[in-house]
Parts: C-alpha cells; sequence; structure tokens
C-alpha cells in the first residue's frame, strides 16, 4: 500500500503556501468538463460541493437524510476554533496548531495540522459573509469563549448551536448553486459502492431510498464525507442515521482505514436509562465550568437521596485527582475516572452507571438567576429528557461515544491511496490524532470543504483528460451493481426471526464492555470471537420486512448494521495490535502507576492503516511514520 | 419504573400513490421515560416479532436539531408541549391506558411518502430560489471589519433557529409556510451581509412558497404555537413589508426602464 504523505518539505509554516503554488491548476473554461460525486452533506460535503460548484466543476452531491441541511454536522453544540487572536490574549495560528498536537496526544501529522490553523482565521470570515449569526459584544464584535485543552479565548459560537448555524450557511452556498444547476443534489440516497476502473475512483453505486433503485453515477473525481463511524457502538451521542457504510465500502475497495481505535468518548452525557434506550444526549463540556462531580465515598449509600448525603461522605474525585485541573480535565481523563469510579460499586442511578454532576454550591455562591442565564437551555433540555430539576437535585451524567477520529487514510492532498477518492471531515483519520479537542471537528470540516479540496482537487484533475466520463455501462458499474443488489436481496432472503436492531444493539454491548474507555488483551480477544459469531447469526437470524423496491427503513439498516459487523472487528484489531495507551485509546496493560495513559513513542509512533486482503482474510497493518519537528513528544499531565 | 400499555391509532400509507387509513395497535411496557419516537421503536419491535411491516418515520439526530421527526400527535404537531420536538417529547406525559392517534404532517406541498414519512423538498426549493448571500468562497473581508450590533445578531440567531422541520405549515389551517420563509428572511435581513439581495430575495421566495403550494396566511398563528424553536409572528411583519418594497422598487424600475429591483 503506497502511504506517500505528500506532505511539502520546508518550514512548517510556508508548507501549505509552498503546496498551493506547486499544485496544478484547471483552466476556468475546462472545469465544467469535470464531474465530481460528493457523498455526504455537512460540513466537510456541503461546503466542497458549494465551493468546487462555484469554481465551475460540475458536482452531484448526495446524501441519506430527506434534505442536505440535516446532516449531522447540524447536532454540534459548543463552538468552532479559529487562531484570529480577536480577545489579544497570546493566540496565534502557532499556538493553536501546537495545542491541536499536543490535544491529539502526537499522533497526528504536523503538517496537515499546522495547515489546519492556517486556514481556520479563513473560516471565520467565510462563515460570517454566509450569514452565520455567530455571538457578538455590544461593540458589534465577534465574542469567543475559551474550550478544553486550550488557555485562550478562541472559540466562536452561536448559543449552544454552533453547528446548526454553520451548517445553514453551508445549505445556503449548496442552494445557490443548486439554482444555479450546478449542483445536482440526489438527497434520500445512499451511497452502496465504490467503483475504480484502472486503480482510480470513477463513480458510486447508489440506492434512492424512496424508489429502492439501484443506480451508477459516473464521475471524475470521488469525494467522501459520510462522517464518523461512532455508531458502531449502537448508542452514541450520533444521529440514528450515522453510518460506516460508505468509508468501510471503499476500505473493501483497497482503500486503506488509518487507526480506527481511536474513538472519543464524551464525559458529560445524560446516562443510559433502560433497554429502550436508542441513543444517548450530550450535556455541552462548559458545565463543568461550574459543576461539580461527584459520587458517595461509601457503597451503601449509592441508593440515597443525594442532599442527605453530607459533604464529609461525598467523594469529589476528579478535584481529588487532580487539583490543578479539577472538574475540567480533558475528555478522555474525566471518562475513564467516572468509570473507574462505577466499576468501584458507587455509581448513580440506574444500574450504577452514572456520577453527579452538582450545581449545589454554585447556585449557593452566585444565585440561580447566573446559572439559568449561563445554563437555562442545558438544564431545561436534561429536565425534558429526565423529568428530574437539576437546579434542586444534582444532574446524573455519564461518558458516551461522542466522535472518531480514525478514518480513511488520506495524503496532505487528502486523497486516499486510491487515485480520485478523496475524503474529508470526520470521515478522514488526518488532524486529530488519538484525541479531538473540543471546537475542533467544525474547524477541520470547513477547513477541508472551503479551502483545501478546492485547491487539491484541482491538482489531480489537471492529470486527466476532460470530457469523457465511464460509461455506466462499463463493467465495473455493472459489475458493482449486481454485487449490491445480490447482498440486499440475500439480507431480504434471510426472513429469519430477529430485527436488525436487536443484532446492532448486541453489537453495541460487545464494542462498549470490551473496547470502550479502558480495553484489555483479552477483552479485545473475546470481542474478536464473539463480533463473527455475531455477524454469523445476523446471516442467518435476520428478518427484514417489506420489499427491496420500495421505501424501506428495516433495509436501509441492514445494510448498515452488516457493514459495522464487520467494521467493528477492524476496530477492536486495531486496538489489540496497538499496544499503548494514547489520547482516547486506553490500553489498561498501559497506564503509569497512578492510573494515566501510557504512550510507547518507540514502538507506535505512526498511524496504523488497513489494508482489506478479501473476505475472511486477516487484513494487513500497514503504518505511516509521524515525525515532530516542531512540537517536541511529551507527557500530557493535567495534575 | 413505571410502564405503560398504550392504544396507537397509527396512519398507515404504502406510498404516495395508496390510500391510506389509521391502524390500531396495542404497545405493551413502554417505559415512561422513552422518547416518543422510543415508544414507536418499541411497537416496531413487536410488529416485527409478529412478522408484520414496521411503521416507517422520520427522525434521525433524535436531540431536537436537525428537524427530521415530524409527527402530528392528537392533533398538534410535535405532540403540542412548548418547545419540544417529537424526538423530545417523553412518554411521561402519557397515562397507563391513554390512546394516541399519530398521524403525518397534513399540507398540500407535504405529499406522504409512507406512513408517517413526508417529502418536504418544497422547502429545499424555497431555500434556492433566494436564501443566500451570493459571494464565492475566498471573497469575504475580515469577520470583525462590519460590526453587528449585539441585539441585531440575537434577533438574526433568533430567526436562524427554526430547524425547518414543517411543524408550522402542518398546524396551519391553510398549510401555510409564511412562518418559515419569514424566519429565513428575518434571519438574513437582520444581518448587514444579507441587505445587497434584499428585496430580490424577499420576492424569490416568497413566489417559490407560492408556486410549490402552499397556503396563504390568515392570521391564525397556530404556526407560533406548534414551532419547537419558538420563533415568533412578528418576524411574519418584516417579510410584508420587504414583498411591499419590493413591488414598489419594481413599479419604479419598470419606469425607469432599467428592469432592476
Amino acid at each position: 500500500m503506497n502511504l506517500e504523505s505528500r506532505i511539502p518539505s520546508g518550514p512548517i509554516a510556508e508548507k501549505w503556501s509552498r503546496a498551493k503554488f506547486e499544485m496544478k491548476l484547471v483552466n476556468p473554461a475546462n472545469k465544467r468538463k469535470y464531474k465530481v460525486i460528493v457523498l455526504g452533506s455537512g460540513l466537510a460535503g456541503g461546503a466542497a460541493a458549494a465551493t468546487l460548484a462555484e469554481l465551475g466543476y460540475d458536482v452531484a452531491c448526495f446524501c441519506f437524510q430527506d434534505s442536505p441541511r440535516r446532516a449531522h454536522s447540524i447536532a454540534a453544540q459548543g463552538g468552532i476554533n479559529a487562531a484570529k487572536n480577536y480577545q489579544n490574549d497570546g493566540d496565534s495560528i502557532y499556538r493553536l496548531f501546537y495545542d491541536t498536537v499536543k490535544g491529539g496526544d502526537f499522533r497526528a501529522r504536523e503538517g496537515n495540522v499546522h495547515r489546519l490553523a492556517e486556514v481556520s482565521v479563513d473560516i471565520i470570515d467565510q462563515c460570517v459573509q454566509m450569514g452565520v449569526p455567530f455571538a457578538r459584544e455590544y461593540g458589534g464584535t465577534l465574542a469567543n469563549r475559551s474550550f478544553g485543552g486550550a488557555q485562550v479565548s478562541r472559540t466562536f459560537y452561536a448559543r449552544g448551536q454552533t453547528g446548526q448555524q454553520l451548517l445553514l450557511g453551508v445549505y445556503a452556498g449548496m442552494s445557490r448553486q443548486i439554482q444555479a444547476g450546478k449542483i445536482k443534489m440526489f438527497p434520500r440516497t445512499e451511497m452502496l459502492d465504490l467503483v475504480l476502473v484502472d486503480g482510480r475512483a470513477v463513480g458510486v453505486v447508489v440506492r434512492d431510498l424512496v424508489t429502492g433503485k439501484i443506480e451508477s453515477h459516473s464521475a471524475h473525481a470521488v469525494v467522501m464525507a459520510t462522517g464518523g463511524y461512532g455508531n458502531v457502538f449502537y448508542l452514541s451521542t450520533n444521529a440514528k442515521g450515522s453510518n460506516v457504510t460508505a468509508t468501510f465500502r471503499a476500505y473493501k475497495k483497497g482503500a486503506g482505514f488509518a487507526n480506527p481505535c481511536y474513538t472519543q468518548i464524551h464525559p458529560t452525557c445524560i446516562p443510559v436509562s433502560g433497554d429502550y434506550q436508542s441513543k444517548l444526549t450530550l450535556m455541552s463540556e462548559s458545565l463543568r465550568n461550574d459543576g461539580r462531580v461527584w459520587v458517595p465515598k461509601r457503597k451503601d449509600d449509592v441508593g440515597k437521596d443525594p442532599s442527605s448525603i453530607p459533604e464529609a461522605d461525598r467523594d469529589y474525585y476528579l478535584e481529588r485527582k487532580y487539583p490543578s485541573f479539577g472538574n475540567l480535565c480533558p475528555r478522555d481523563i474525566a471518562s475513564r475516572a467516572a468509570k473507574e469510579q462505577c466499576d468501584d460499586g458507587r455509581g448513580v442511578g440506574p444500574g450504577g452507571r452514572g456520577v453527579y454532576l452538582d450545581f449545589r454550591d454554585a447556585i449557593k455562591r452566585m444565585g440561580a438567576a447566573v446559572i439559568a442565564e449561563k445554563y437555562g437551555n442545558l438544564f431545561e433540555m436534561y429536565e425534558r429528557i429526565t423529568g428530574e430539576d437539576p437546579y434542586k437535585v444534582p444532574m446524573r451524567i455519564y461518558p458516551a461515544v461522542h466522535y472518531t477520529m480514525g478514518g480513511l487514510w488520506v495524503d496532505y492532498q487528502l486523497m486516499s491511496n486510491l487515485a480520485g477518492l478523496f475524503v474529508l471531515g470526520e470521515a478522514n483519520f488526518s488532524d486529530h490524532g488519538a484525541n479531538r479537542l473540543g471546537a475542533s471537528a467544525l474547524m477541520q470540516g470547513l477547513a477541508d470543504g472551503y479551502f483545501i479540496i478546492p485547491y487539491t482537487i484541482g491538482n489531480y484533475l489537471a492529470g486527466i483528460a476532460p470530457g469523457s466520463l465511464v460509461a455506466t455501462d462499463h463493467p465495473a458499474f455493472k459489475a458493482a451493481e449486481a454485487e449490491t443488489k445480490g447482498r440486499l436481496d440475500r439480507m431480504m432472503g434471510i426472513k429469519g426471526t430477529r430485527s436488525v436492531d436487536s443484532f446492532h444493539r448486541e453489537l453495541g454491548n460487545i464494542l462498549w464492555e470490551y473496547c470502550g474507555m479502558a480495553r484489555t488483551a483479552d477483552g479485545l480477544k473475546k470481542a474478536l470471537t464473539l463480533i463473527p459469531e455475531l455477524r454469523e447469526r445476523f446471516w442467518k437470524e435476520v428478518t427484514v420486512l417489506g420489499d427491496r423496491d420500495s421505501f424501506n427503513q428495516s433495509l436501509e439498516k441492514a445494510g448498515r448494521v452488516a457493514d459495522f459487523l464487520e467494521f467493528g472487528e477492524l476496530l477492536c484489531l486495531d486496538a489489540l495490535e496497538r499496544e499503548e495507551s494514547c489520547g482516547g485509546h486506553f490500553r489498561s496493560e498501559h497506564q503509569t502507576p497512578d492510573g494515566e495513559a501510557k504512550r510507547d513513542d518507540e514502538r507506535f509512533c505512526h498511524a496504523a492503516v488497513w489494508e482489506h486482503k478479501g473476505d475472511g482474510q486477516k487484513p494487513v497493518r500497514n503504518v505511516e511514520p509521524l515525525a515532530f519537528e516542531n512540537v517536541k513528544l511529551a507527557t500530557r499531565s493535567y495534575k | 419504573m413505571a410502564t405503560l400499555n398504550l392504544t396507537l391509532h397509527v396512519w398507515r400509507q404504502k406510498d404516495k400513490n395508496s390510500p391510506g387509513k389509521l391502524v390500531k395497535y396495542q404497545v405493551k411496557d413502554v417505559n415512561e421515560h422513552a422518547s416518543f419516537l422510543e415508544m414507536l421503536d418499541v411497537l416496531n419491535e413487536q410488529l416485527i416479532a409478529k412478522g408484520e411491516e414496521p411503521v416507517a418515520f422520520d427522525h434521525d439526530c433524535r436531540e431536537g436539531i436537525c428537524g427530521t421527526c415530524s409527527l402530528f400527535i392528537n392533533g398538534r404537531a410535535h405532540g403540542g408541549h412548548r418547545a419540544t420536538t417529537t424526538c423530545q417529547l417523553h412518554m411521561r406525559h402519557f397515562k397507563n391506558g391513554d390512546e394516541i392517534w399519530i398521524e403525518p404532517w397534513r399540507a398540500a406541498a407535504f405529499p406522504i411518502v409512507k406512513d408517517l414519512v413526508v417529502d418536504r423538498s418544497a422547502f429545499d426549493k424555497i431555500t434556492a430560489a433566494g436564501g443566500y448571500v451570493t459571494a464565492n468562497c475566498g471573497s469575504a473581508p475580515d469577520a470583525n471589519a462590519i460590526p453587528v450590533p449585539k441585539e441585531q445578531a440575537d434577533r438574526a440567531m433568533d430567526a436562524a433557529a427554526c430547524i425547518g422541520c414543517g411543524a408550522c405549515v402542518a398546524a396551519c389551517p391553510n398549510g401555510s409556510a409564511m412562518l418559515y420563509v419569514a424566519a429565513k428572511l428575518a434571519h438574513m435581513h437582520n444581518l448587514p451581509q444579507g441587505q445587497a439581495e434584499r428585496l430580490k430575495r424577499t420576492e424569490a421566495m416568497v413566489s417559490a412558497m407560492d408556486a410549490a403550494g402552499f397556503g396563504n396566511c390568515t392570521n391564525h398563528y397556530e404556526c407560533e404555537a406548534a414551532c419547537p424553536k419558538e420563533i415568533k409572528r412578528d418576524v411574519m411583519s418584516l417579510m410584508y413589508r420587504d414583498v411591499g418594497k419590493a413591488a414598489l422598487a419594481r413599479r419604479v424600475d419598470k419606469s425607469r426602464g432599467d428592469g432592476a429591483i
């Protein structure tokens, strides 16, 4: 597998300028003769579709949602980072670069991260231009707040709905190009296979989710921006439809899948309350600014009314363990600490899987009105879901799967190892290393879509002849269509007794148990026997009602779960072979005496890139070494 | 933890062209903390176990922001609780033994796809007609170059909170999309970036709304009551004023013979 990163030479701050200058350009009159397929309409895909259309390319964009405006980027709450230094507090492109490399626990490429920090400033300008109503100061300038892992205020936000507002900006840009006929939009359409001819990505096979029709689409390049794979755990903060199918289909066609074991578990989510539960809801990290996290010291106090537990019998374990960062320690550390308390039998709420996030002291100190002004909408959301009033009863929270740093391997140009297949946003592996900092996902999605792909795709397209497309009756398309139909028919034909959801839930339980917040070799090996067994049962016992040639949500889910059942195994395999702890990947065998993550830079300072070798064959683990020339390798400490 | 046994009357319809009807189902052992959609998940599991095709309904984020879920519940869009989408409506608001009627959005401009799923692409067409600023990526000035007073930015944000779910249309006796369109316009027109195309945008979006088959407003304001994001009807005053201005501008310009707005 060719894993040449194509990072330009020269000083870190000049790499992107140099790359832009050295890239080939496509003549403006020729751009319309190139067709580009964009899969996904979130921040990365939507921004790419709009911007490529503005440049003059002929774009076709696909999303499974009923409108591009509903992509899951919409659910991001907190904000978007940018090195504007509007607060005059010492921020700079270099500092954002530094924080991101360190926050990712030294498992990202320096070159990519620096570029991300560079274009971050342009993103904010672009969003304001598109009408994003960011929060403002009374003087009319933009407001900022601080976020985890940073000591400066560089986060721009639109109330608790930043992702929604950024996506509406992107959707507006797309809408303009749809009206102009430069983007042909295919909503309620799901990509089910990638088509290659002579090693180049030349198109996709899709299913129209309303009519059930299987169709091929041909293009000069394919841009995949289909998000992360957090739903492999069944319960996560992702939308129900979020899935791994597009990236996994590409993997099976030869694209390298990098670092699947890097998953982010967010510490402040509303706990699971029963086995009917279909998803988990995030409560913004900002709550930890004023809320204090605790569990009862004694196990017998666990079922008691929290207000009856005296101060001396409460264990404010984050303040105890991390006196200098306290309740504001990073996400991965706070999550593991909560698990530790619950494993010790001191968790609260149903099933003992929860810890208190208590605002009693903050309300006493500042008054309920101040707390309401800061967190009112979050308190309301919590009460709506749990039926408990957090002004009176402490919130109960527990960690949940939130984001996935792993994804398809891409080079500096955001192209996968398959020529013509570009991968953007959460779907790629590039910028966050082993742990993503808060407010950096939105930044990366828009950087990729607005400011990187418009340059790099031209560099690729300039090398292929404009005009003639591979015809969709080419044998490669016909074979992919036949395979797709065969697979759907096979699922419809099982006619077993169990629902798709029941398998998905069971897979999620296995992953959460053995490949969740803390992982061991024994547990991972166990998962690696359980998952193939479950997959075998799926293909014998699942039932998919309805028919293939019409709107069928069970069939949609079945295809996604079938892919998760294969992908889950890859995730566990990657976790097993990365014998170190870093960021979101914690191997219990590799920790410091006081329980912190212990990296092994000697053996694992690299990206692990998995290569599919055929069904039933063990995939091959390739390696892209990482070099740290600007930010020195160091151990993170939050004591 | 209390569980509920419920009688549901659910709209079932094979596809756009087939007739539909309400079908009665019993659903058992629903946890009071489950969301309304999770209650439907339980129903669907029970149907699948009996070999019956599950009920199709739209949903995605299940946290009230994507705007995908819909449902007319006991005659109210999203069930009629303040600032609550169907996915955030929890079963503790119902009692054991309750009967619940569940229907899709009903509006001429939202044809039914299947069961409770409707086609809301008419909203996308309205946005495509003018819901944007005509400026290419890369051409923006510095984000702080144009100050925007906080009150104005907040008003823009209030209107921009719309999730495009269509509850306003479903609640309106005329199936009107006025609140949706006016919210988009109020978002853009409270910001300096929206001014250059203000009148053109207003006319284009209002025309697209009419062309898509939405009804007119006759001041019932059911839309405001149903909006899960609490968008206020005053956004419509702004729109009416701009519609008038646009018509006037066009007349004046025609007399000058340059045809521009």
